[in-house]
């Protein structure tokens, strides 16, 4: 076919079709690039930075790199790597992740990237941020101590809830994210079937009064590796 | 919103402070007798502030960092009480039988951990006749390590049944620490028919060595009641959970508290309403607070907890074999309270038996397999969960607002209700084995063996060593520092 773009992941080549990312058709291929801000249905952020790969060399977020003819793409090399390792390592301690008594542990997209990465505990000091929660909302906890900033939260409510309940606001280090309110979810339009309150990878937006429902050993990352189920798809 | 901005303590405090070692102020008056002791634990309060605006059901997860010893038995408190919270205390019998199992098994190997690790050294090398001797034994060969190399078999057991009741949390907790099986108004899993085939494997086993355990401990006390009898021991009252019908329950019932003498001071008193019966008073040397019976004021009123007391305040025990333990045990004092400090040893065995004897009762329960596991009901902004760990009755104490955050936390762990007891059984011995104004060895390990009757929470350390780091000071009455001496 025409619109087909032959490209090599890691030595092997592979046939992605024009409009797609990097991490769309290396997943298509059975090819599994971590990643915490991407989620399938949502448009691309590229935030995270956790599917870096190298194209041509240079560092791309694979989540938003478009393919084209001929590229070269490093995506398990160790010095890749060691780019998402480091990246994973930051979320950890930018934030107040206490993963023993965190009820989204085991079910935990960060936590989940963590092991699949072989990381016990972080080589960079911990910041221990000051932040809060928001528990105002009938049905909804948030724990601002655990967001990585992934975006997925403004985005669900944006394009699928076709809402504006969370946005991002100031910059850098103080960025988080915000509800579109005076100051309490409670006081936004979200309802409990949204859409944005089930994206979140990590424990900062939860369903009240679920907590440790689920047991240890039955929740999501408890046997198998997180991207195992792309993976699975190549070897049959 | 509400910040927790204590965050940054809860990982640090509760795993450092813990591991502070025991310190002990005897005080002299001005005929240099002994006046007073204290004991000083360092005992972490700053979770009760850290929990403020985190949601309830996160807390009985959260609470086991509390403490590395004991979280199965905050895990339970815990739920217990949010189960208040959510309406659900009338647990299916799915839950409710499987937070047993969880919970005896927590006791099982702690009490095994604690009689083989941690007191069979003092109990076993004594010279024949003279088991003080054995307090005052040289320490190289007192300690576990010590007991391997005499007694290989009985170090064995201890390492068995510690790991058997580890098998037991993993199977009912899904870890076999920090597990999250006890969620408000239930349970999060049954127990598999693999999973209760796998503990049945070696149940019988783990009878007959917590027969044999009883019978060492019981052999001991008796043999040398002249001698043990007066060490470290006093009158007090004895506070625990009680069943309805006056057996003991180490999971659930009402408060009975009684006198030295087995006069009733309250009895089947519903927990909830504790706070009517139980005060704690704030003594400006120490961050713990003293809890004490009202109707009898602080003075008077600070009671014992743990095995000795659950063995006296109970009528009965409901699973047989203990109950035979249990009447050998009463018939020494004919029958009233035994105010015996080195009886908790074999009272600790007697309950080990008793956990054993109902781990295999439930085992045969098909209950556990059962697959209605959370009840509700109203809703609730306030919930009291007590229980009997295996150191004695621990109460949590929860409030919550209408945003299903914790507002306010009280907890009173076994350690501070037997605070004043070991500071009575630590003046008992220093009154009866100072001479002079000296600290000696021999007077640092008398100390130590009357507070390991106890089997306080001090630290993780304690245990995983089987040893006390402990200093013992001697204060002059003018407050002078006269002597002191460690041991790690
Ligand atoms: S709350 Fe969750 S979904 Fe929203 S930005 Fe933070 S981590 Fe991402
Ligand atoms: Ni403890």
């Amino acid at each position: 076919m025409s619109d087909t773009i032959n490209f090599i992941i890691d030595g092997v080549e592979i046939q992605g079709r024009e409009g797609q990312t990097i991490l769309e058709a290396a997943e298509a291929a059975g090819i599994y690039i971590p990643r915490l801000c991407h989620l399938k249905g949502l448009t691309p952020h590229g935030s995270c930075r956790v599917c870096t790969v190298l194209v041509n060399g240079r560092p791309q977020a694979s989540c938003t790199q478009p393919v084209a003819e001929g590229i070269v793409v490093e995506s398990e090399s160790e010095r890749v790597q060691q780019i998402r390792r480091d990246i994973i390592d930051m979320l950890f301690v930018e934030g107040n992740h206490f993963c023993m008594f965190c009820e989204k542990s085991g079910n935990c997209e960060l936590q989940a990237m963590a092991y699949r990465f072989g990381i016990p505990t972080p080589k960079f000091p911990y910041q221990f941020p000051k932040r809060g929660v928001d528990a105002s909302h009938p049905d909804i906890f948030v724990d601002h101590n655990r967001c990585i900033l992934c975006g997925r939260c403004v985005r669900a409510s944006r394009d699928l809830d076709g809402k504006h309940v969370f946005d991002f606001v100031d910059r850098g280090p103080h960025k988080r994210v915000a509800v579109n309110a005076e100051a309490r979810l409670a006081d936004t339009n979200l309802d409990a079937s949204d859409k944005a309150t089930e994206v979140c990878p990590v424990g900062a937006i939860l369903r009240k009064r679920v907590g440790y429902a689920v047991p240890v050993g039955k929740r999501l990352y408890d046997e198998k590796p997180i991207g195992s189920d792309i993976e699975a798809a190549k070897t049959k | 919103m509400v910040a927790t901005n204590g965050m940054k303590r809860i990982v640090i405090e509760p795993v450092t402070r813990v591991e502070g070692h025991g310190k002990v102020t005897i005080l002299l008056d001005e005929k240099k007798q002994v006046q007073q002791a204290r004991l000083h634990i360092v005992e972490f309060r700053g979770f009760e502030r850290f929990i403020q605006g985190r949601p309830f059901w996160e807390v009985p997860v959260l609470v086991q960092r509390l403490c590395g010893i004991c979280p199965v038995s905050h895990h339970l408190a815990a739920a217990k009480a949010m189960d208040w919270i959510v309406g659900g205390e009338k647990l299916t019998p799915t839950a409710e039988k499987m937070r047993r199992l969880m919970h005896y098994g927590q006791f099982f190997q702690s009490h095994a951990l604690h009689f083989f690790h941690l007191a069979s050294p003092d109990l076993l090398f004594g010279k024949p006749g003279d088991p003080l001797s054995g307090f005052a034994a040289d320490v190289a060969i007192r300690n576990v390590i010590g007991v391997a190399a005499k007694f290989p078999d009985l170090a064995v057991q201890g390492v068995m049944m510690r790991k058997y009741g580890q098998e037991v949390i993993l199977r009912t907790a899904g870890k076999k620490i920090h597990g999250t099986g006890a969620i408000p108004g239930g349970i999060n899993k049954n127990l598999s028919i693999t999973e209760r085939d796998f503990l049945l494997k070696d149940i019988d086993q783990m009878v007959e060595w917590s027969r044999s355990a009883v019978k060492i401990a019981k052999d001991y006390t008796v043999e040398h009641l002249e001698k043990l009898a007066p060490f470290g021991s006093f009158d007090s009252n004895h506070l625990s959970l009680i069943r309805e019908d006056g057996a003991m329950d180490i999971y659930h019932g009402n408060l009975r508290a009684i006198d030295s003498v087995g006069k009733k001071i309250f009895d089947q008193v519903d927990y909830q309403r504790y706070l009517d019966y139980i005060g704690e008073e704030v003594r400006p040397w120490s961050y713990m607070k003293f809890p004490f019976i009202r109707s009898l004021g602080p003075e008077k009123g600070w009671y014992r907890v743990g095995p000795l007391a659950r063995v006296n305040t109970a009528d009965f025990i409901d699973t047989p074999e203990a109950e035979a333990a249990r009447k050998e045990f009463m018939a020494v004092t004919k029958g009233k309270p035994n105010n015996i400090s080195m009886a908790y040893h074999w009272a600790r065995m007697i309950e080990l038996l008793h956990s054993i004897e109902r781990i295999k009762e439930l085992l045969h329960d098909k209950d556990l397999q059962g697959t209605d596991l959370v009840a509700k009901g109203e809703r609730r902004d306030e919930g009291v969960g007590l229980l009997e760990a295996p150191r004695g009755t621990l109460f949590h104490h929860y409030r919550v607002n209408k945003d299903d955050q914790v507002v306010m936390a009280n907890l009173i762990v076994s350690t501070t209700s037997n605070n004043e007891p070991m500071n009575r059984a630590v003046a008992k011995v220093a009154k009866d084995h100072l001479s002079g104004v000296e600290i000696t060895e021999g007077l640092l390990n008398h100390v130590e063996v009357a507070i390991r009757a106890y089997d306080p929470c001090l630290s993780c350390a304690t245990h995983a060593l089987g040893q006390m780091p402990l200093t013992v000071e001697l204060v002059d009455h003018e407050g002078n520092l006269v002597s002191t001496r460690s041991k790690n």
